[in-house]
C-alpha cells in the first residue's frame, strides 16, 4: 500500500452489481442509481475498501498497457466525481 | 394502428409500492389522494409476492415501499425479504413513529437497504402539530439512533412549507450532526392533500430563495460527505421539473389496491383506464396505452415540442397541467414559455396573505365531498385556450 494515495470504497448503502436485464453494471444506492460507463466500471470492480487509487492505478496500468501516472490522472477526478454524488467515498 | 411498431422501450428502473394508504399521522400535504384507499381494497400478500417477482425478471432495479405507512402491513418484512432474494434494491419509505426495535431487528433481518426517515419540522412541537401526532418527534429522533445502530445509510427527509421555511438551516445542521449519508429539502408538492392546502402551505418567493440559498452554501460545505437533495415548489419557478423523470419513463406506482399509475397523482386525470396488477402482468402495465399517452415526446404540443429543452424537463407534470389549466395534454403552466404561466403566479398571491387552519388527511371521505373539493380547486383556475397548442 502506498501513503498518501487515498483508498476509495463504495458509499454507505451502495451496490455495484451486475443487473442481467440490461446486460449492464449498475451502482445503487439510497434513492438514486448510477449506469457507470465502461471506464468507471472497469475502476469500481477494483475498489475494494483496501486498495489505494494508486494501487488501481497500476493494476489498471498493467492490463491497459499504459502508464499509471497517467491512468492515475484520469481515474482521480472520476472518483471524485462519484464521491460528491455519495456513490463512492474517498 | 401504426403501420412501423416502435422499438421496445427500456425497463424501469423503480417501482414505487404504496403497499397502504393507512397511516398514524395527518399530514395536510400527503401525497395520497385525497379519496384515500382503505385497507378492505389493498392487495394481499400473494399478490404483492407475485408483483415483486415480476419488478425484477422486468428489470426493476429499486423497489419503494411506501404509503400510507408501510410499516403499517404486517407482512411488510415478508415483502422486503422477497425484493431483496430477487436482487433488488430496497427502500423504505416511513414516518418511523412505529419503528421500534423488534421493527428495526425484522427490517434488518429481512435485507432492507435503506431506510428514508420524514420529519415534518425540526422544531418538536412544529413537527408534531403537522403530522397532528403527538409525540412523532421523540419517535423520530429514536427511529434514528435504530438506523444507525443497524448499519443502515440514514436519509432524512424534512418537507418544508410556510409555517417551517425559516428553519432550513437548522434542517441541514441536525442532518450534520446526525452524519446523515443524505438529506431531502423537499417543498411540498401541491397535488392532492396539498393542493387542497395550498393557501396554508405555500411560501413567498422570499422564503423559497432564502431556502435555496442555504441548501446551495451546505452543498459545497457538505460535499462528499453529505448528498442534498432539493426539491423546489413550482409556483415561484420558471422552468417545470422533469417530473418523474418523464412520464412512464422509468417509474411505476402501485396503489394499495393494484392500480398501476406513472406516478401516485395521475389518477386525478379524467379518461384513463389505469391497468391493475389483479389483470396485468406488469410488462403489458409498461406497454399499456395509458403509460405509453405521455410517454416520450410524440404527444407534446407547442411550445414544448419544438423546445430544446423537451428531453430534459418532458413538458413537466401532466397533472399539474390539468389541476391548473384543466387539460393534461398542454405545456406544464409552471413554465414561462405557457400561455397560462400566468395561473401559478395568481395562485401564489396566496402565499402574501395569512395561513388558513390545516384540512388534516383523513380517511373515509365520501366521494361526493371529494369532487367538490376538486371542482374548487379548478374553480380558481379558469380553462383558456392554449394559442400555443398545436392541433391533437
Amino acid at each position: 500500500m502506498q501513503s498518501g494515495s487515498p483508498v476509495p470504497r463504495l458509499g454507505v448503502g451502495m451496490k455495484f452489481r451486475f443487473d442481467a436485464v440490461r446486460g449492464a453494471w449498475v451502482v445503487l444506492g439510497p434513492e438514486r442509481l448510477f449506469l457507470p460507463d465502461d471506464h468507471a466500471v472497469e475502476v469500481l470492480k477494483l475498489v475494494d475498501g483496501s486498495r489505494t487509487v494508486a494501487d488501481i492505478a497500476m493494476l489498471l496500468a498493467a492490463r491497459f498497457d499504459a502508464p499509471a501516472a497517467m491512468i492515475e490522472a484520469d481515474i482521480l477526478p472520476m472518483l471524485n466525481d462519484l464521491a460528491a454524488r455519495g456513490a463512492v467515498r474517498l | 394502428m401504426n403501420a412501423v411498431s416502435p422499438p421496445p422501450f427500456p425497463p424501469p428502473m423503480g417501482l414505487i409500492a404504496e403497499i397502504t394508504h393507512r397511516c398514524p399521522l395527518q399530514c395536510p400535504y400527503c401525497s395520497n389522494p385525497l379519496a384515500l384507499e382503505p385497507a378492505s381494497a389493498e392487495l394481499d400478500t400473494g399478490n404483492w409476492l407475485r408483483v415483486i417477482d415480476e419488478a425484477a425478471a422486468l428489470g426493476v432495479l429499486q423497489f419503494h415501499f411506501t404509503g400510507g405507512e408501510p410499516m403499517a402491513r404486517r407482512d411488510l418484512t415478508t415483502l422486503v425479504q422477497r425484493a431483496a432474494d430477487r436482487g433488488m434494491y430496497t427502500n423504505l419509505i416511513t414516518s418511523g413513529v412505529t419503528l421500534d426495535d423488534r421493527a428495526m431487528a425484522a427490517l434488518t433481518q429481512a435485507g432492507i437497504d435503506h431506510i428514508q426517515l420524514s420529519f415534518q419540522d425540526i422544531d418538536p412541537l412544529e413537527n408534531d402539530r403537522v403530522g397532528n401526532y403527538a409525540g412523532a418527534f421523540v419517535k423520530k429522533r429514536a427511529a434514528i439512533d435504530r438506523i444507525r445502530g443497524a448499519g443502515l445509510p440514514l436519509t432524512l427527509n424534512f418537507v418544508i412549507q410556510r409555517h417551517n421555511a425559516g428553519r432550513v438551516g437548522a434542517m441541514l445542521d441536525f442532518a450534520e450532526a446526525m452524519q446523515a449519508e443524505r438529506v431531502e429539502i423537499a417543498h411540498v408538492q401541491y397535488y392532492g392533500w396539498g393542493l387542497k392546502n395550498r393557501a396554508a402551505l405555500l411560501p413567498t418567493r422570499a422564503q423559497l430563495d432564502a431556502s435555496t440559498d442555504l441548501v446551495e452554501a451546505a452543498r459545497i460545505r457538505l460535499r462528499g460527505k453529505m448528498v442534498i437533495d432539493y426539491v423546489v415548489p413550482d409556483y415561484h419557478a420558471s422552468r417545470p421539473k422533469s417530473c418523474m423523470g418523464g412520464w412512464a419513463q422509468r417509474f411505476i406506482n402501485i396503489s394499495p389496491s393494484g392500480k398501476c399509475l406513472p406516478c401516485h397523482a395521475a389518477e386525478t386525470l379524467p379518461g384513463f383506464d389505469f391497468p391493475t396488477v389483479r389483470t396485468h402482468s406488469l410488462a403489458a402495465v409498461w406497454d399499456s396505452e395509458a403509460f405509453r399517452r405521455y410517454r416520450g415526446t410524440g404527444w407534446m404540443p407547442e411550445p414544448c415540442r419544438s423546445c430544446d429543452r423537451r428531453e430534459l424537463d418532458w413538458g413537466g407534470c401532466r397533472c399539474q397541467a390539468f389541476a391548473i389549466t384543466g387539460d393534461a395534454a398542454v405545456t406544464d403552466p409552471a413554465c414561462e414559455l405557457s400561455a397560462l404561466h400566468y395561473l401559478m403566479g395568481e395562485a401564489a398571491l396566496e402565499s402574501a396573505v395569512p395561513a388558513p387552519a390545516f384540512a388534516y388527511r383523513k380517511p373515509g371521505r365520501p366521494r361526493a365531498a371529494v369532487a367538490l373539493d376538486q371542482a374548487g380547486d379548478k374553480s380558481r383556475a379558469p380553462v383558456l385556450p392554449d394559442p400555443g397548442r398545436a392541433s391533437a
